[in-house]
């Protein structure tokens, strides 16, 4: 990891993004020494041509020009759209997500990083991924806000409490690479810290199979269904059902009571789980009981899992990811079956 | 002309009663109306902020000189770092250069007798006096450790430090700044001299009520801000937390609102002295004038729209982050027209290099590194690499200390004269400048590339391969720390054993250069008619320029 120079100066790239920003990075330094090195030269040039050779004299008077103020407005508006630009078509890739990525779990605490894979394997602070695949995390916090970041990938996002957050990346290169918690969180922030771990795909297949750990997060979050916490009693089929209908509800629009309609993404069911009065579901009583205090932020993560689970044809692909939907009034009208549109609590 | 009979009668008139010896009781200090005494008082008190927040700082340097966190208990050094901000920005950066040179020559340099609104502006001192008084007493109990920024819900619910008294500190403290404001607006408005036309004002005014604006509009809403969070602290109402039901991005939607503006207020003023001092040491008039004072307001305003660019990764919609990018690069359209129009000032003058001129350049050259690297951190995708590390650290001290506080000990040296009378020592000056410039560079430009390698800001430790740039860092903390405290000596000194000064020592056509130094208590003998324009350099100005070529050759013989 450790460059051979004297001083390093730039970070070790490792993902699709690296050679983005840098270049963005680069790009940026060219203007600067572009406007900075005529301006500098100019400085010491009039400093020293035009220094004070008899006190007090009274130099010719210029009042300015408007073709210059006009060139120098105009060619750094036009300079700084460039960059703009450019800046803006890295940020859109840091921030969607493909939709064929590998989804893992991330839930920060003071202070510590707790992932957890697809396939039920926990890690605190240390992350194994494969290269070249899209990976995708879904952060969220148990108690302040966080940042995942990793230098090496060139992203980071904050991980913020009572709502899911998502970063993505597809590594590269495998190797170590440094995790760092990027928002102050506290008495320990620097110690926030872990390792990223790239690794060929056999050998994450084998660190996968050979660290085969307890149940994956659709099992807990249906163990939590139907036993611990009580949800099938209502939520379930047959005639007990007073709560809506959950399958094939992911990633579909739902009406609300007393108008408008919210895409069921996994903030909608966390806020139905937490808040469940906040957004009733047209035709139903708001009569479920807030979570709110009996589930940990882990177990949220598996409930979520699991209702999603429950749309195998959505839980693919999850739109709300898609920045151009993120206007509820933009959702696609008819998706999926519509009788599952009446779903939810 | 009576405006040159003021000249004639203020120079070297130190038997003269004037505003520092017309009274000399404690009570004729604390009681006075007079808005120079009043700045002097500020003086005293953002210079004692000033150190206190370098001591942080000098602490701070020294944790970070070593890779381990093994000077301080972590606790202790996320103290340090908080207090070092909150010290530095809302008692120091914020009322400087306002408060104390401001409020000293707005009134002299429009030709007015005071301010509009005297006790007000006593008032604003008091008021400060009680919000930094209340903040050091939370410190001395025990201090706080959220960051300067006070993110949710960390400082509403998690830190177990003295959050709410440093809020109500620099809560009641916000209004100082607001009744400043209030203050310099109505007195730029009403009490310019006859013939004082806007267009007349010196940049350094225009600059004053571009800053006047924003305390007006801006200040409010952190005051708000904190005062929300103290709701929260004691009565657990969710507003921020969402354990309550509240929203923690809320939070920085409304303290960066007036946080960001607050960047302004610090480097307005300073960018108003750098157009004096450039202006005036290259005995030129500004280059396009009209464009570098309607700058300073276009700053202002657009200062206002840019809040989001300190959330691109907060999770707000990127739409958002799309509009606070593009008008952040707007933003950057008004410092460059600024930074071109000083250049051209150079153009053709007649440039001397004394001390406040070492300063203006410094500024210029710092303002440019300054500003190009708030453009890198305004392009969305590198924003995302660079955000929350070291190089927004090394970005805004650039701005901050490269801009607002070279731009203030600029001014501080220029004006020192006029303030106190005396001339201060110019060799111990030049070195200083030279020591702070190249000590500055040396902190802060290590800081840049520690950002881009990803070393997080408030760390108090961190990996050891960036050891090296962390050390070069330090030690250049070391060369700003001594030039830094060199003009506390020399100052002090030139008080007890400086020449006298003159009433116009570098013969500038400036209003304040018209009345004796230190001028009298109504600021002039007889009130002034402006009839030259301004930064006219010439024999329109009424200046006597061939007995100050007689005095000048005298001196040199």
């Amino acid at each position: 990891m450790q460059d051979s120079s004297f001083v390093q100066l730039f970070p070790e790239q490792a993902s699709t993004f690296a050679w983005q920003v840098d270049a963005l990075y680069g790009y940026l330094i060219l203007v600067s020494l572009v406007f900075s090195v005529p301006i500098i030269v100019a400085i010491f040039y009039f400093s020293i041509r035009y220094r004070e050779r008899e006190k007090y004299a009274v130099p010719r008077e210029i009042h300015g020009s408007m073709v210059l103020e006009t060139l120098w407005s105009v060619i750094p508006f036009f300079v700084s759209m460039s960059v703009f630009i450019t800046g803006a078509i890295v940020y859109f890739g840091q921030y969607t997500p493909p939709d064929d990525a590998m989804e893992i779990y991330a839930v920060g605490k003071q202070w510590m990083w707790k992932f957890q894979h697809q396939t039920g394997q926990r890690e605190i602070n240390d992350l194994h991924i494969p290269v070249g695949r899209n990976v995708k995390l879904v952060m969220t916090t148990e108690d302040v806000i966080h940042s995942f970041y990793v230098p090496a990938f060139r992203t980071k996002a904050d991980a913020v409490p009572g709502r899911y957050t998502y970063v993505w990346f597809n590594a590269t290169k495998p190797g170590k690479y440094h995790l760092f918690c990027a928002e102050y969180c506290g008495l320990n922030h620097s110690g926030m810290i872990g390792t990223v771990y790239v690794m060929e795909p056999g050998d994450f297949d084998n660190w996968l199979s050979g660290n085969a750990g307890g149940e994956t997060p659709v099992q807990v979050g249906k163990d939590l269904f139907e036993n611990k916490l009580g949800c099938a009693s209502c939520h379930a089929g047959g005639p007990q059902q007073r709560g809506a209908k959950l399958e094939g509800l992911f990633n579909t629009e739902v009406h609300l009571v007393g108008g408008g309609t919210v895409v069921a993404d996994e903030d909608y069911i966390r806020n139905s789980i937490l808040n469940p009065a906040s957004q009733v579901v047209e035709g139903y009583q708001p009569i479920m009981p807030t979570f709110k205090g009996q589930v940990t932020e882990e177990q949220l993560n598996g409930l979520v899992a699991y209702i999603k689970s429950l749309s195998p044809n959505a839980a693919a692909a999850p739109a709300t990811k898609k920045p151009d939907e993120k206007a509820p009034a933009e959702k696609k009208p008819e998706e999926k079956t519509p009788a599952a549109n009446k779903a939810a609590k | 002309m009576e405006t040159v009979g003021a000249i004639e009668a203020g120079s070297y008139g130190t038997a003269k009663l004037n505003y520092l010896n017309n009274g000399s009781t404690l009570k004729s200090w604390l009681l006075t109306k007079d808005h120079k005494r009043i700045a002097i008082m500020y003086l005293i008190s953002v210079s004692a902020f000033f150190l206190m927040g370098g001591l942080y700082a000098a602490a701070i340097r020294l944790e970070l000189l070593t890779p381990a966190s093994d000077l301080f208990e972590t606790g202790t050094y996320n103290k340090v770092f908080t207090q070092h901000g909150i010290l530095m920005v809302f008692f120091f950066l914020i009322p400087s250069i306002p408060a104390v040179l401001g409020n000293f020559l707005i009134p002299i340099m429009i030709g007015a007798k005071d301010l509009a609104l005297p006790r007000i502006n006593l008032l604003s001192l008091y008021v400060y006096w009680v919000g930094g008084a209340i903040t050091l007493w939370a410190l001395m109990q025990g201090g706080v450790d959220t960051g300067w920024t006070f993110y949710t819900p960390y400082s509403t619910t998690f830190s177990n430090t003295y959050v709410l008294a440093v809020g109500v500190g620099i809560f009641i403290n916000g209004f100082s700044s607001i009744l400043t404001g209030v203050n310099f607006l109505v007195t730029i408005h009403t009490m310019r001299a006859p013939g004082m036309t806007w267009f007349r004002l010196p940049l350094f005014v225009w600059a004053h009520y571009a800053v006047s604006l924003i305390f007006v509009l801006g200040t409010p809403v952190v005051a708000i801000t904190l005062l929300l969070v103290a709701i929260e602290r004691v009565a657990h109402v969710g507003i921020f937390d969402p354990a309550l039901g509240g929203d923690p991005i809320l939070f920085q939607h409304m303290f960066w609102f007036y946080s960001h503006p607050a960047v302004y207020i610090m480097v307005l003023p300073g960018m108003g002295i750098v157009s004096e001092l450039i202006a005036n040491f290259a005995r030129k008039r500004i280059f396009g004038y009209e464009f570098v004072a309607f700058s300073s307001i276009g700053l202002a305003v657009f200062g206002f729209l840019v809040w989001g660019h300190h959330m691109f990764v907060s999770g707000q919609s990127m739409y958002a982050s799309l509009v606070f990018s593009f008008l952040t690069m707007v933003v950057a359209i008004p410092s460059a027209i600024k930074m071109f129009n000083w250049t051209a000032t150079l153009y053709q003058g007649s440039i001397s290099f004394e001390t406040p001129m070492l300063y203006g350049l410094a500024f210029m050259g710092l303002f440019l590194i300054g500003g190009f690297t708030g453009l890198y951190l305004g392009a969305l995708g590198l924003n995302v690499h660079l955000t929350d590390t070291y190089f927004v650290i090394g970005h805004f001290h650039y701005v901050m200390v490269g801009g607002q506080v070279i731009a203030y000990l600029g001014g501080l040296h220029y004006w020192w004269p006029k303030i106190t009378g005396k001339m201060y020592s110019e060799f111990w000056g030049r070195v200083a400048a030279m020591l702070i410039f190249v000590g500055f560079n040396l902190t802060f430009f290590p800081q840049l590339i520690l950002g881009y390698l990803g070393m997080p800001r408030r760390y108090a430790a961190y990996p050891p391969e960036l050891q090296v740039l962390n050390i070069f860092s330090t030690a250049g903390a070391s060369v700003l720390g001594v030039g830094l405290t060199m003009p506390l000596f020399y100052f002090i000194h030139s008080l007890i054993k400086g020449k006298p000064a003159p009433a116009n020592p570098w013969l500038l056509p400036g209003l304040e250069w018209r009345t004796s130094s230190p001028p009298p208590t109504e600021n002039f003998d007889t009130p002034p008619v402006v009839t030259w324009e301004v930064y006219d350099f010439g024999d329109e100005s009424g200046l006597d320029l061939e007995a100050a070529k007689r005095e000048a050759a005298a001196l040199t013989a």
